[in-house]
C-alpha cells in the first residue's frame, strides 16, 4: 500500500513520468514508472500520502490530452490516465462531499476557466445548486450540447456518445410536419421528429431531448427531403458518435448565449434561417470525424487489437484536424485512437502492429496447420 | 481549405466521366406483365400485345421491338392494325381510342402516340350508349366502326378521329328490316362483332350479342341480308370467298351461314356443338381457314364441356380427322392465325397459330405433323417457375458457348423446326460486342441459362438440379401424352408452371466458372451442388458431403425445414452440366453466400450459421467456421421467414386482401364478381387502414451491437491470392464477412497439381476484422499494387495480359452496406474509407467490380465499383481512391423485389426486374449498349387495293426498292419526312411497377403512404435520360 513510486529525485528517464497533484491550493510534484503504474487503490493511497490527508474521502480527477478533465477512480481510467499523460499528468483532488461532479467531461477545454476555478475554488461557486445528471463512473461523457455560439437559440445541438456505456441510445423517431417561415410565407413541410424516449436510455437520462423535439440535422447533414427511413439509417450509421441538431418542442429552456453578436439577436421562433446552415454545414466533416474508427483486427487468433491509421498519403489525409491529432499522440511514441484502446496491453508503449508467438513465427515459415 | 480543393472539379476528369459513364434503361426482356391485349398485322408481319398498365409492346423479327405507354395508364382492351399501314388503333378500358404510329427518324423506326378520342353521345345520354365493344379499320384506312353496347354502330374518320354522324348504323335502322317477331323480343343488344366482306369493301357484317346477324350495305346505308340466330353470339368469322360465315355462340356451338344474293331468310348450313352434347362454355372466337386439300382448318377458343372441363384455357383445332385441343396454362387472352395474307389468294393456307396466354406466349406450327410447338426468339416466360436469383456472366469463350448450347438444343428437340413465322421489320442493331450469359435459379429447382447478348433474351439451355434430391413429385409427371381414346383430346401446351413441388429445391446462389466450365448452385435447403459440363449423357452417383456448421453449439434446435434426401443409386443425367457432389449444410438454412474458385478447386459457402470450405477434388471438406453469436436464437432456430414481426404479417395479410381485390376487379370486366364480396372488402380495407393509422409509424435509434439477430449470417465469400500474412509471400486465401460486420480471412494451403490428389487443403484462420459500426458486410475486394482488383481464377491462365501486380503492396477493400473501407495487407492498417450512410442515409445492396471503356478512345477503360443503394440510385466509385463518380435514379426505392433482383453485368451493364416476368436492361457505360434498333416499312398499295406482303425475303431487297420507290408514292414520301420530328419513345412500363410494388412493398413502408401515393408519368417519359 505505502510502496513508493517516487523515483529519484529529478532523474527524467524513459521510463518516468511526471505527476503533478493539486489539492485545494496545495501542490504536490512526484514521478510514476509509466510501465508500472501500480492499481488504482496504491495511487489513491499515494496522494493521500503526499497530500497528507489520510483519511479524507477524495474524488481524483486528471486533464487529459484534450484538456478535459475527468475521473480516475478504477484501475482502467487511471492506466488510461498515466498513458496518456503528456508529459505530465496533472491531477485534481476534491473533497468528495464538496466535490463538484459536473466539472468532469467534455468540452470542458472550452470552459476551462470556469471548470478550473470550480475545481480550484470549490467553495465560492456555490450560487446554483447543479443537477446531478449522473454519476462520472463512466470514463467518457455521455453528451453534450455544442456549438451554441453558432446556432440560432431556438436551437440545440445534442452530442450522444454511444460508446463507452452501455446504455441503448433509446429514441425513437416519427414523421410529422412542422411550419416554416419561406420568403412566399408560413409553409407546412414535412419534417422528422423524436417520438419516444426509452426510460434508461442515453437520451432520456441526458435531459437534452424530449419528445416531439424536432431533428433538423444529423451529424452535420440536414434531414429536411429525405425520408424517415433514410434518417434512421444516418443515424444508426452515426449512432457512435451522434450529433443531432433538433428544434426543442419546448422552448424555454433554451441556452442563453453571453455575449450575443448583432446579427442573430431579435429572432423568431421559425427554424429555417437560410444564413445558417451553410455555416453549420462547414463545422461539421462527419467524414472526417474519426471517432468512431476504431475497427478491431485480431491476428493469428492473438488478442483483439484496434486498426492502427495506414501512413497517409496525400490521397488519405483527411483534414489538418486529423493531422493534427497524429502529430501529437506521435510526439508522445503512440498510436493515434489510443484514446479508447480497448486493449489491456495498452501499457506496452512500443507496440507493433503485428505480435507473433516464436511458434507462429514459425508457422509462416512453412509448416501450417490444419485448424 | 484542402476539403475545397479535394472536391473541386478537375475538368479533365470530368470530361473523362462523360466519355466513360452514361446511364440509359435499353430494353425490357422477357413476357409482359398482365397482357391484356393482342393485335396482328398480317400485312407488316407485326404483333403487338397490350398490357393492364397501358403499355404496348410490338414485336416482329427477332430484334424488332417498340414500345409505347399510354398516359393513363389504363388496360388496352383491343389492338387493332390498320390495313396496310404502319399504324395501329387501341382501346383502353375509360373508352377511350389512340392511335399510334411507326415513323422512321434517322433510319430507324420509332413508335409514337398520334391521337386520342373518346367517343360521346349527346347530352343526357347514357354512357352505355357510346360504350365502345367492337372495332373495326375498314381496309379503305380511312374509317374505323366502332360497335357499341346500345346497338349502335359509329363510325369515325381516321386519322383525325371526326366522327362521322351521317353514317352512323343505329340499332332502329337495323331492326326496321328483321321480322315482327323477332324484334319484339330483343330491344336492347349490344354490338358483339363487327366484320368486313373479304372481297367487297363496301359490306360489313354485324353481330348482335342476342343473335342477330345482319350484313349492311355501306352504300345503300341498308341491311342486305339479315341471320337470325337463336343463341347469344359470341363472334364471327368470315370466309375467305365471302360465301359463308361462322357464327360461334354462348352455348359452345358453332353455325355456317351462306350469304347468297336471293332474298330469302337463310337457314344454318350446319350447327354443331364440338364437345356436346352436355352443357359446354361459350366459343369466344372461331376462325375457318381453307386449304388447298378442301379440309378446312377449324380454330376455335373454348367449347369446352362445362362441368368435366370448364376450367380449361383451350383452343381447338380441327382438321378433317384430326382434332387436338390445346390446354395452356393460364387464361386465354386472345389469339390469331398466320395464313396467306394475300387477299387475292385463292386459300388461307394457314401456317401457325399465336396464343397469348395471361403469362406465356404460345405459337403452334400448324404445318408440321403433330402440330408441335414454336421455340419463341423473345417474350420468353421468365417466371415459368418464380426467379429466386440471377448470375450474370460476361464475355464467354466460344467454346463454352456452344457447349451449352449443344446442351440446350438436345432439350428443345420437341419444338417444330419452322422458322419464326412472326418476321415483320429489319433489325438494324449491330451484332452483340461479345456473348453474354444469364444465369436465373427458380424456386422449382432449375437454373435457366440465357442468351444475353443482345435485344431478345432466348433461352439456351434449363439445368434441372431436382433428380440429385428424392421428392415426393414424379418428374414425369406433366409429360404423360394423353391416350388415344380421350375425349376431349387435350394437350398441355406451354411451359409456365409456378407451382413448385418442395419449396427447398429453390436456387439461391449460383457461380459459373467461363473458363472451366465448373458451375455451382446452392439452394434453400443448404444444399450446395458443383457441377461440371458433359457433353455425353451419364449415369453416376452423386456423392454427398455434409458439413455441419454449428460444432460446438449445443443445446439449439432447428426448427426450420429438413435437409433434402439426396439420392443413393446412380441418377442419369442428360449432356450439359451434370453434379458430381453434393454439400449439404447442417442445419439446412438458405445458403447466402457462395464462391467457387475453378483453379484451387475449391468452393466455400455460408448459411446464417457460418460458412465452409469444400475440396471438390479430393471431395473433402477443409473446414467450417461457426460466425453465430451463442444467444442469436432466431438465426438457430430456423428460416428466415421465422423473423417476421407481427407487424409485418399484419401487413401482409392486408397485401392479400388488396391483390384479391385488385383481381376481383380483373375478374370483373371478364365475367363479374358479385357486389357483396367487394363492398366487404373495401370496407375491411377500410377499417385496416383506420387501424394502422392510429399507431403513427416510428424508428427506432439504436446502435448495432453483436448480440443482434443474425449477425453470423454470412453476406460475402472471396478467394483471393493474396499477401494475407507476410509481405514476401502471397498464399491462396478465403475472405468471408458476415452481417455483424466481421471479416474472416483463411490462410490456405493448395498442394501443388502434380500432388493435389495426394496432401489434402489446409486452411487457418489468419485474420479477423471487426468493423465497429457492424453493418453487414457485402462485398470484399483485394486489389493488387496497382489499385486493380485481382482477376478471376483461371483469368489469367486464359488471358496473360491481366496478370495482377504481385510486387506492390496490395490492399483490401471492404464495403458494407454503409461504408467502403481500404486497409493495407498483410498489416491491417485503414487507409480510405467512403461513408455512405452516415452522409447520404442510403445503403449498399448490391456492388459490383465494372469495366468502363472510354467512348471516345479504345485503348481507355478503368474499373470502377458500381453499387445499387437500397433507394434505388446507382452510384459509380471509383478504384482505388474511392470517389464518387456519378449517381443516377435507376429503380423506384419502394421497388424492394425490384431492387433485390438487380444484377450488374462486369461491362457497366445491369438487369432488374420490373414484374415476376420482366427484365429491365440498363446500361452505365457510353461504350457497352444493347438496345433494340429497327426499322418497319409501309406496305406497297397495289393498284387493285388490295394488300401485299413486303416482308421476308422482299427486305433484303428493301434499300435499293426505296430509292426507286420515291416518285411514285408522294403520300409515303410526306409521311417519312413528318416521321424525322418524331421522338423515340422507349417507356417504361411505370404502372407495372406501382403494381408490383403494392404487393410487394417493402416491410418499412408505411401503409398510409403507400394508399396516398400517386405516380405522375408522362407517355414521353423515354430512355431514362442521365442527369
Amino acid at each position: 500500500m505505502n510502496r513508493t513510486h517516487r523515483s529519484a529525485g529529478g532523474s527524467r528517464g524513459l521510463g518516468t513520468m511526471e505527476v503533478k497533484s493539486k489539492f485545494g491550493a496545495e501542490f504536490r510534484r512526484f514521478s510514476l514508472e509509466r510501465t508500472k503504474p501500480g492499481k488504482f487503490e496504491e495511487f489513491y493511497g499515494l496522494l493521500q500520502h503526499v497530500h497528507k490527508i489520510p483519511n479524507v474521502e477524495v474524488l481524483v480527477g486528471y486533464i487529459d490530452i484534450h484538456g478535459d478533465l475527468l475521473p480516475i477512480n478504477n484501475d482502467d481510467n487511471y492506466h488510461k490516465a498515466v498513458s496518456t499523460a503528456n508529459p505530465l499528468l496533472r491531477i485534481f483532488i476534491q473533497r468528495k462531499e464538496d466535490a463538484d461532479y459536473s466539472a468532469f467531461g467534455t468540452d470542458t477545454m472550452t470552459r476551462k476557466k470556469n471548470v478550473l476555478s470550480n475545481v480550484l475554488r470549490p467553495d465560492n461557486h456555490k450560487k446554483k445548486p447543479h443537477i446531478v445528471i449522473s454519476m462520472p463512473r463512466d470514463f467518457r461523457p455521455v453528451s453534450s450540447i455544442i456549438d451554441v455560439d453558432i446556432l440560432p437559440e431556438t436551437h440545440r445541438r445534442v452530442r450522444l456518445y454511444k460508446y463507452g456505456t452501455d446504455k441503448p441510445l433509446g429514441f425513437y423517431i416519427r414523421d410529422g410536419s412542422s411550419v416554416r417561415v419561406t420568403p412566399h410565407g408560413l409553409e407546412k413541410v414535412p419534417g422528422i421528429f423524436i417520438s419516444r424516449l426509452v426510460p434508461g436510455g442515453l437520451a432520456q437520462s441526458t435531459g437534452l431531448l424530449a419528445v416531439n423535439d424536432e431533428v433538423l440535422e444529423v451529424n452535420g447533414i440536414e434531414v429536411s427531403g429525405k425520408s424517415l427511413d433514410q434518417v434512421t439509417d444516418m443515424m444508426i450509421a452515426n449512432s457512435r458518435n451522434l450529433i443531432i441538431t433538433v428544434r426543442p418542442a419546448n422552448q424555454r429552456n433554451n441556452v442563453v448565449r453571453n455575449s450575443r453578436t448583432s446579427g442573430s439577436s431579435g429572432q423568431s421562433t421559425d427554424t429555417s434561417l437560410p444564413g445558417y446552415t451553410p455555416h453549420t454545414v462547414q463545422n461539421f466533416h462527419p467524414e472526417e470525424d474519426d471517432s468512431d474508427e476504431d475497427d478491431i483486427i485480431i491476428e493469428d487468433n492473438d488478442e483483439p487489437r484496434q486498426i492502427p491509421k495506414a501512413v497517409p498519403t496525400s490521397e488519405s489525409l483527411e483534414s489538418l484536424t486529423q493531422i493534427e491529432l497524429l502529430h501529437e499522440s506521435t510526439q508522445n511514441g503512440f498510436i493515434p485512437f489510443s484514446e479508447v484502446n480497448l486493449c489491456h496491453s495498452a501499457g506496452n508503449v512500443n507496440m507493433e502492429y503485428e505480435i507473433h508467438d516464436p511458434d507462429k513465427k514459425s508457422l509462416e515459415d512453412g509448416t501450417i496447420i490444419t485448424l | 481549405m484542402r476539403r475545397f480543393l479535394r472536391h473541386g472539379h478537375d475538368p479533365v476528369r470530368e470530361r473523362l466521366k462523360r466519355d466513360l459513364f452514361q446511364f440509359n434503361k435499353t430494353v425490357e426482356h422477357g413476357f409482359p406483365h398482365q397482357p391484356s391485349a393482342l393485335g396482328y398485322s398480317p400485312s407488316l408481319h407485326l404483333m403487338a400485345i397490350g398490357t393492364r398498365s397501358g403499355a404496348i409492346k410490338l414485336y416482329g423479327a427477332p430484334g424488332v421491338e417498340f414500345m409505347g405507354l399510354h398516359e393513363e395508364n389504363n388496360t388496352v382492351m383491343q389492338i387493332h392494325f390498320i390495313p396496310g399501314q404502319c399504324q395501329l388503333v387501341t382501346l383502353l378500358d375509360d373508352n377511350s381510342l389512340h392511335l399510334w404510329s411507326l415513323k422512321q427518324r434517322s433510319g430507324a423506326s420509332e413508335l409514337q402516340e398520334e391521337q386520342r378520342f373518346t367517343l360521346r353521345g349527346p347530352p343526357g345520354s347514357p354512357p352505355s350508349a357510346t360504350q365502345i365493344t367492337v372495332v373495326l379499320p375498314h381496309s379503305s384506312r380511312e374509317v374505323l366502326y366502332l360497335g357499341t353496347e346500345s346497338g349502335n354502330v359509329f363510325v369515325v374518320e381516321l386519322p383525325s378521329f371526326r366522327l362521322l354522324e351521317d353514317r352512323t348504323i343505329t340499332s332502329e335502322a337495323v331492326l326496321q328490316r328483321v321480322p315482327e317477331d323477332y324484334r319484339s323480343r330483343r330491344s336492347f343488344e349490344l354490338v358483339e362483332a363487327l366484320r368486313e366482306h373479304p372481297r367487297n369493301p363496301g359490306q360489313i357484317l354485324i353481330g348482335y350479342s342476342r343473335g342477330l346477324i345482319v350484313l349492311w350495305d355501306l352504300h345503300n346505308k341498308r341491311v342486305s341480308h339479315h341471320f337470325l340466330g337463336s343463341q347469344q353470339l359470341e363472334n364471327l368469322f368470315w370466309q375467305k370467298d365471302g360465301r359463308q360465315i361462322i357464327s360461334c355462340h354462348y352455348d359452345g356451338s358453332y353455325a355456317q351461314w351462306p350469304v347468297s344474293n336471293d332474298n330469302r331468310q337463310p337457314e344454318p348450313l350446319e350447327s354443331k356443338v364440338p364437345y356436346g352434347p352436355f352443357p359446354c362454355k361459350a366459343i369466344s372466337k372461331i376462325y375457318w381457314q381453307t386449304t388447298k386439300n378442301g379440309l378446312p382448318y377449324i380454330i376455335f377458343q373454348g367449347g369446352m364441356p362445362r362441368a368435366s372441363y370448364g376450367d380449361r384455357h383451350s383452343i381447338s383445332v380441327v382438321h378433317g380427322s384430326q382434332q387436338i385441343a390445346f390446354d395452356f396454362t393460364s387464361r386465354v387472352i386472345d389469339f390469331f392465325v398466320i395464313c396467306n395474307a394475300d387477299r387475292a389468294a385463292e386459300f388461307d393456307d394457314p401456317s401457325a397459330m399465336v396464343v397469348l396466354a395471361e403469362e406465356e406466349l404460345v405459337v403452334i406450327d400448324l404445318k408440321s405433323a403433330g402440330w408441335p410447338a414454336v421455340h419463341p426468339p423473345y417474350l420468353a416466360s421468365l417466371h415459368c417457375s418464380a426467379i429466386t436469383c440471377s448470375h450474370h456472366v460476361s464475355n464467354i469463350p466460344l467454346k463454352l458457348w456452344e457447349r451449352v448450347i449443344s446442351a440446350g438444343s438436345k432439350q428443345n428437340s420437341h419444338y417444330s423446326d419452322m422458322p419464326w413465322p412472326i418476321d415483320g421489320g429489319t433489325n438494324l442493331a449491330p451484332d452483340p460486342p461479345q456473348r453474354d450469359l444469364l444465369l436465373t435459379g427458380h424456386e422449382d429447382g432449375t437454373v435457366r441459362f440465357w442468351d444475353a447478348s443482345g435485344v431478345c433474351l432466348r433461352l439456351l439451355y434449363k439445368l434441372s438440379t431436382v433428380r440429385v434430391f428424392l421428392t415426393d413429385a414424379d418428374p414425369n409427371d406433366n409429360m404423360n401424352p394423353l391416350g388415344e381414346d380421350e375425349w376431349p383430346p387435350l394437350r398441355k401446351v406451354g411451359s409456365f408452371d409456378p407451382y413448385s413441388d418442395d419449396p427447398r429445391l429453390g436456387i439461391q446462389k449460383i457461380y459459373l466458372c467461363k473458363y472451366s466450365g465448373y458451375l455451382t448452385v446452392a439452394g434453400t435447403a443448404g444444399q450446395i451442388l458443383v457441377m461440371e459440363l458433359n457433353d455425353e449423357e451419364s449415369e453416376h452417383v452423386v456423392d454427398h458431403a455434409e458439413a455441419d456448421l454449428l460444432q460446438d453449439q449445443e443445446g439449439y434446435k432447428w426448427k426450420g425445414h429438413e435437409r433434402l434426401k439426396a439420392r443413393d443409386e446412380p441418377v442419369r443425367f442428360e449432356p450439359g452440366f451434370q453434379p458430381f457432389v453434393l454439400v449439404q449444410c447442417q442445419p439446412p438454412a438458405v445458403v447466402t453466400s457462395l464462391a467457387l474458385h475453378s483453379e484451387w478447386k475449391l468452393v466455400a459457402f455460408g448459411t446464417s450459421h457460418g460458412f465452409g470450405l469444400f475440396d471438390h477434388q479430393q471431395k473433402r471438406l477443409v473446414f467450417v467456421k461457426c460466425t453465430l453469436h451463442p444467444s442469436d436464437q432466431l438465426a438457430l432456430e430456423g428460416p428466415l421467414s421465422r423473423v417476421k414481426s407481427l407487424k409485418k404479417s399484419l401487413r401482409q395479410s392486408f397485401r392479400r386482401i388488396r391483390r384479391s381485390r385488385v383481381s376481383s376487379r380483373k375478374r370483373r370486366a371478364g365475367g363479374g364478381i358479385t357486389a357483396e364480396v367487394q363492398e366487404a372488402n373495401s370496407k375491411f380495407d377500410h377499417d385496416a387502414l383506420q387501424e394502422m393509422e392510429l399507431a403513427p409509424i416510428q424508428r427506432k435509434i439504436e446502435a448495432r451491437s453483436a448480440e443482434d439477430s443474425f449477425t453470423g449470417f454470412v453476406r460475402t465469400l472471396y478467394f483471393a491470392d493474396t499477401f494475407l500474412r507476410d509481405s514476401s509471400r502471397h498464399c491462396p486465401s478465403l475472405w468471408a464477412g458476415t452481417n455483424g460486420g466481421t471479416v474472416y480471412a483463411f490462410c490456405l494451403r493448395v498442394p501443388p497439381a502434380e500432388r493435389r490428389m495426394d496432401e489434402p487443403v489446409r486452411a487457418e484462420q489468419a485474420k479477423e476484422i471487426q468493423l465497429m459500426h457492424r453493418a453487414p458486410v457485402v462485398g470484399i475486394l483485394v486489389l493488387d499494387g496497382h489499385g486493380t482488383p485481382l482477376p478471376e481464377p483461371l483469368e489469367v491462365a486464359h488471358d496473360l495480359s491481366k496478370s495482377p501486380d504481385m510486387q506492390g503492396s496490395h490492399q483490401l477493400l471492404v464495403v458494407s452496406e454503409e461504408q467502403f473501407k481500404v486497409f493495407t495487407l498483410p498489416k491491417v492498417s485503414s487507409k480510405l474509407k467512403l461513408k455512405l450512410t452516415a452522409l447520404e442515409g442510403c445503403r449498399v445492396r448490391k456492388v459490383t467490380v465494372a469495366n468502363f471503356g472510354s467512348c471516345k478512345t479504345d485503348d481507355y477503360s478503368e474499373n470502377d465499383l458500381a453499387i445499387l443503394t437500397n433507394l434505388g440510385d446507382i452510384q459509380i466509385i471509383s478504384l482505388p481512391f474511392l470517389k464518387l463518380q456519378i449517381r443516377y435514379p435507376c429503380i423506384r426505392k419502394e421497388d424492394v423485389s425490384g431492387i433485390a433482383s438487380c444484377v450488374f453485368t462486369k461491362y457497366g451493364q445491369g438487369f432488374y426486374l420490373i414484374s415476376p416476368s420482366e427484365f429491365e436492361r440498363f446500361s452505365l457505360s457510353t461504350k457497352w449498349l444493347v438496345e433494340p434498333r429497327c426499322v418497319v416499312d409501309t406496305p406497297e398499295i397495289t393498284g387493285n387495293n388490295y394488300l401485299h406482303n413486303r416482308s421476308g425475303m422482299e427486305k433484303a431487297t428493301r434499300k435499293s426498292r426505296e430509292s426507286g420507290r420515291s416518285s411514285g408514292d408522294p403520300g409515303e414520301d410526306d409521311e417519312r419526312k413528318s416521321g424525322r420530328l418524331m421522338e423515340h419513345a422507349l417507356l417504361n412500363d411505370e404502372k407495372v411497377l406501382k403494381e408490383i410494388q403494392s404487393t410487394l412493398e417493402g416491410e418499412r413502408r408505411s401503409y398510409g403512404e403507400r394508399n396516398s401515393r400517386r405516380i405522375h408519368v408522362g407517355h414521353g417519359l423515354s430512355n431514362g435520360g442521365a442527369e
